[in-house]
């Protein structure tokens, strides 16, 4: 192997205990560098830390550490690669795909510490901020001056910008406002070596190549951000959403395209299928239909002139394409009202089964109905239930798989579900992950929609950034062994793949 | 749904672009093995851009077709070589356009050459540049082996973002073989107003307006006069064109005037672009900025965000007030190009682009020293 290769797969198993003595140095040179009580090593205080959102992954790191300051960051991560340690930077701890889960002979480093909003200029329309501010706090605080931040991932109340920028969250509203991508200026960010990069400024374009583009989404395995410059947006005045009925799900499949077909781009346009309504209904009451086979959520914001015209344009489409029923909102309990099953669609997953597996996978919405009815066909196979979630408007499937976590064969079955309903995404032209990221959980996924080259090309960027391999090891990209080991089963885009690698 | 337009030019393209890239490789592994550079290009709209432009010509053009467009998907995919012209007209006829408004520059652009160059046009402020609308690209690496990266779905959070890295590239890092490109529909109403007021208002108005819900889509301010442009629902045009009226006595600018002064500022035949014999600066600062004072006439776009300068005054200086300024200049047209036209880097980030250069392309064949000297 070359060492491209070698620098992207170093450290990449993470569960590879380190010896006692090993920890007793590491834990040694971080207290040089810390105060006492940022460092964190014992079994009990380092447990909250062992999983993100992803619980099924679980692994207890070496050690945690808490630092309060841009310097402190930078003596961490000097420290870390002094010693060949990898460091899992984290943020709130709600990534569904293990993001931010540890690594055995790794440090964890926390920024929770780094909460706040250093600047809100109302005049230029951003916020300057530290990674551990939540995502909904920046709208609180932008709130007064009629201006918020448009990405709103469901989790918007806990998860934190940073964890929004190693993910490039999206949220219900992004087929309008764009993911993080489309809404961050500017990153400052502390390489392994410790090294401060500026990325983006306060303009809309800056010089050289787009690495702000390339850091957002990177899960935190390029650089660790310690400040974040964000657009601020003004607040429509007004919202309201339309809710139809379906008695068929291609129907309401084909409403979304018509929708779209029209000229319109509503501010969230939202499905939910009949097993979804019958588990959300009982919980939050908002009146759905549950005789509809599916039901469509659409959202118009604006100005008051403009989101009239344009709900009157959407009821005439929904009609046009035979909606069973359709309620427009008359005022902002209702229409939160409507929004409220899709909001609470997975603590119901969680009312109705043991634990739910949340997919993510994203393909062109022509072929939402043909997915819906393999879905149903992998529910028979796998002897599981799903509930069916999407935001329409994106494409970007949200199925929950039903299953019981203290019957281990119930979660390999549901695990398998959910592999192949992301083999089917890239069949169809799409992609294994739309917005919770790869992490340890969709590694294997990866190697479907990726050629070795492709993967390569990736190692090529992780070489440039972190040539020795130390930030979130063993996440985002999988190893080429990893991919020839599961492309014995599988076969990418028609051929065989890996047939010539070796295998170790 | 399926759609017509999607289904019928992908096969006749599929044989014919085969043919293509096989020419192209063998000419990409020649240049690799003899170290020799290669000069990409497209329509040469843009030869202009950039620093140095040197080594033996790989054209794109022969490289053109439109593979898939789905109207209801908002997605368009074609060949690098295909011509914006094309795309735009199969666009338009089905309400439909690149809404970052790329300049076509003389109408020879193609489309992997805007993206290679990312150069957006006046819409850019408040819907976003061509890097927001990448989904996903083709390239040809320097090993002659052919990537995909991203796709043809607006959210993808598979691997880093290399086709966005690869946008605006100015092709230092490889050949761009196909491009995916998110469209928007075209709004439902447009229209254009102008009044009178100094730069200094021009600049506190525009940065008012944005914080509130006015449906703004272009901006310019030269020579003493604002022009904004609203896009969107009727509705919302009508009520921003009577607050204008109201507040700021505006001038409504007839509609086909106005569609010829937005495309004119688009492609640069505005008469503040025709001195060709003068330095044309490209300031990117943050739309709130207070330039401090420069030689020369200024051209302001995007709500404050760009600032075109004409000016003979020393590069040292329009770039220090740029940075003083929290922003970056770029020397756009004419002047001296030797000595550096991209805003110069930090020394950390310029090392972070050797080595993704060194990375992407170790031989050191692809468009060497465009963008920065030893690139």
């Amino acid at each position: 192997m070359n060492t491209l290769v070698d620098s992207a797969i170093r450290h990449a198993d993470f569960r590879a205990a380190p010896d006692a003595d090993r920890m007793r140095e590491v834990v040694e040179r971080l207290r040089g560098v810390l105060p006492a009580h940022s460092v964190l090593h014992r079994d009990e205080d380092k447990r909250p830390y062992e999983c993100d959102a992803l619980s099924a992954f679980r692994q207890m790191p070496m050690a945690v550490v808490l630092p309060d300051t841009e310097a402190q960051v930078i003596a961490v991560l000097k420290a870390c690669r002094d010693l060949d340690v990898p460091v899992v930077a984290r943020g709130a701890g709600t990534s569904l795909s293990g993001g931010s889960m540890p690594h055995a002979s790794g440090v964890v480093l926390s920024l929770a510490r780094f909460n706040r909003i250093l600047e809100l200029d109302p005049y230029s329309r951003t916020a300057r901020v530290q990674p551990g501010v939540r995502n909904l706090a920046i709208s609180e605080a932008a709130a007064p001056h009629a201006l918020y931040y448009a990405p709103d991932p469901s989790s918007q109340i806990a998860c934190s910008i940073g964890g929004n920028i190693a993910e490039n969250s999206g949220g219900v509203h992004c087929l309008k406002y764009g993911l993080t991508v489309h809404n961050v200026l500017r990153l400052r960010a502390i390489t392994i070596e410790g090294e401060v990069l500026e990325i983006g400024n306060a303009a809309l374009d800056s010089p050289g190549l787009d690495l702000l583009a390339l850091l957002i989404g990177s899960e935190g395995m390029l650089a660790v951000v310690t400040e974040i410059t964000v657009k601020l947006l003004p607040k429509p005045q007004l919202a309201r959403a339309v809710l139809a009925s379906f008695d068929d799900i291609v129907k309401a499949g084909d409403a979304v395209a018509a929708i779209i077909a029209e000229g319109i781009i509503p501010a969230g346009m939202e499905m939910m299928d009949r097993k979804t309504t019958a588990a959300v209904e009982p919980f939050v009451r908002a009146g759905y239909d549950l005789q509809a086979e599916a039901i469509l959520i659409v959202e118009s914001d604006g100005t008051p002139e403009e989101v009239e015209e344009e709900i009157a344009r959407i009821d005439a489409v929904l009609r046009r394409c035979g909606c069973t029923a359709q309620r427009v909102s008359q005022n902002e309990t209702e229409r939160l009202a409507f929004w409220s099953g899709r909001k609470n669609a997975f603590p119901a997953a969680g009312r109705i089964s043991p634990d739910y597996y949340c997919m993510d996978g994203t393909i062109p919405r022509k072929m939402l109905g043909r997915m819906l009815q393999a879905i149903a066909a992998m529910e028979r196979k796998y002897d599981l239930g799903c509930m069916n979630v999407f935001h329409a408007g994106d494409g970007n499937l949200h199925p929950l798989i039903l299953f019981d976590a203290n019957d281990a064969d119930s979660w390999r079955r549901a695990e398998l579900f959910g592999a192949e309903i992301l083999e089917l995404c890239v069949e169809y032209g799409g992609t294994v992950t739309g917005e919770h990221g790869i992490g340890v959980e969709k590694l294997s996924s990866m190697c479907v929609q990726f050629s070795p080259e492709e993967l390569k090309s990736f190692f090529a960027v992780k070489a440039a950034f972190d040539p020795q391999g130390l930030l979130n090891p063993g996440k985002g990209v999988p190893t080429l062994a990893r991919c020839a080991e599961y492309g014995k089963m599988h076969v990418h885009r028609g051929q065989l793949p890996f047939v010539d690698l070796p295998r170790f | 749904m399926t759609d017509p337009v999607a289904a019928s030019p992908t096969a006749s393209v599929g044989s014919a672009h085969a043919e293509v890239l096989h020419d192209i490789r063998s000419k990409i592994l020649r240049a690799a093995a003899d170290r020799m550079p290669l000069r990409l290009r497209g329509g040469g709209s843009k030869d202009f851009l950039g620093q140095g432009f040197a080594g033996e010509l790989l054209d794109t053009r022969p490289l053109a077709g439109i593979l898939s467009y789905e109207p209801t998907e908002l997605v368009i995919t074609a060949l690098a070589g295909t011509p914006l012209a094309q795309i735009e007209a199969v666009l338009a006829e089905r309400g439909q356009m690149l809404a970052f408004e790329p300049p076509s520059f003389a109408g020879a652009a193609t489309v992997g050459g805007v993206v290679a160059a990312g150069l957006s046009g006046p819409r850019r402020a408040s819907v976003g540049s061509v890097r927001d609308f990448v989904l996903g690209l083709g390239g040809m690496d320097a090993q002659g082996r052919e990537l995909q990266f991203g796709g043809q779905v607006m959210k993808n959070v598979a691997g880093y973002d290399v086709s966005r890295l690869m946008c605006g590239a100015m092709g230092i890092l490889g050949l761009i073989t196909q491009v995916s490109l998110k469209v928007l529909p075209r709004p439902a109403a447009e229209a254009s107003i102008m009044f009178d007021c100094e730069a200094a208002e021009a600049l506190q108005l525009l940065n008012t307006w944005g914080g509130q819900p006015l449906p703004i889509s272009g901006s310019v301010h030269g020579a003493g006069s604002l022009v904004v442009r609203f896009s969107g629902a009727r509705a919302a045009v009508e009520a921003a064109l009577g607050r204008m009226m109201r507040d700021h006595a505006a001038r409504h600018i007839p509609e086909a005037a106005a569609v010829q002064l937005w495309a004119d500022l688009r492609e640069h035949r505005a008469a503040f672009f025709a001195d060709a014999g003068r330095a044309l600066w490209r300031l990117s600062l943050p739309s709130t900025a207070a330039l401090g004072p420069l030689p020369g006439e200024q051209c302001i776009e995007w709500g404050g965000a760009l600032r075109w300068l004409v000016s003979d005054a020393d590069p040292a200086v329009i770039r220090q007030a740029a940075s003083a300024a929290g922003g970056s200049a770029m020397l756009f047209r004419g002047g001296d190009r030797g000595a550096g036209v991209f805003h110069p880097l930090p020394a950390p980030l310029l090392a972070l682009h050797r080595r993704l250069k060194q990375q992407f392309d170790a031989p050191g064949i692809f468009n060497p020293g465009r963008m920065y000297t030893d690139l």
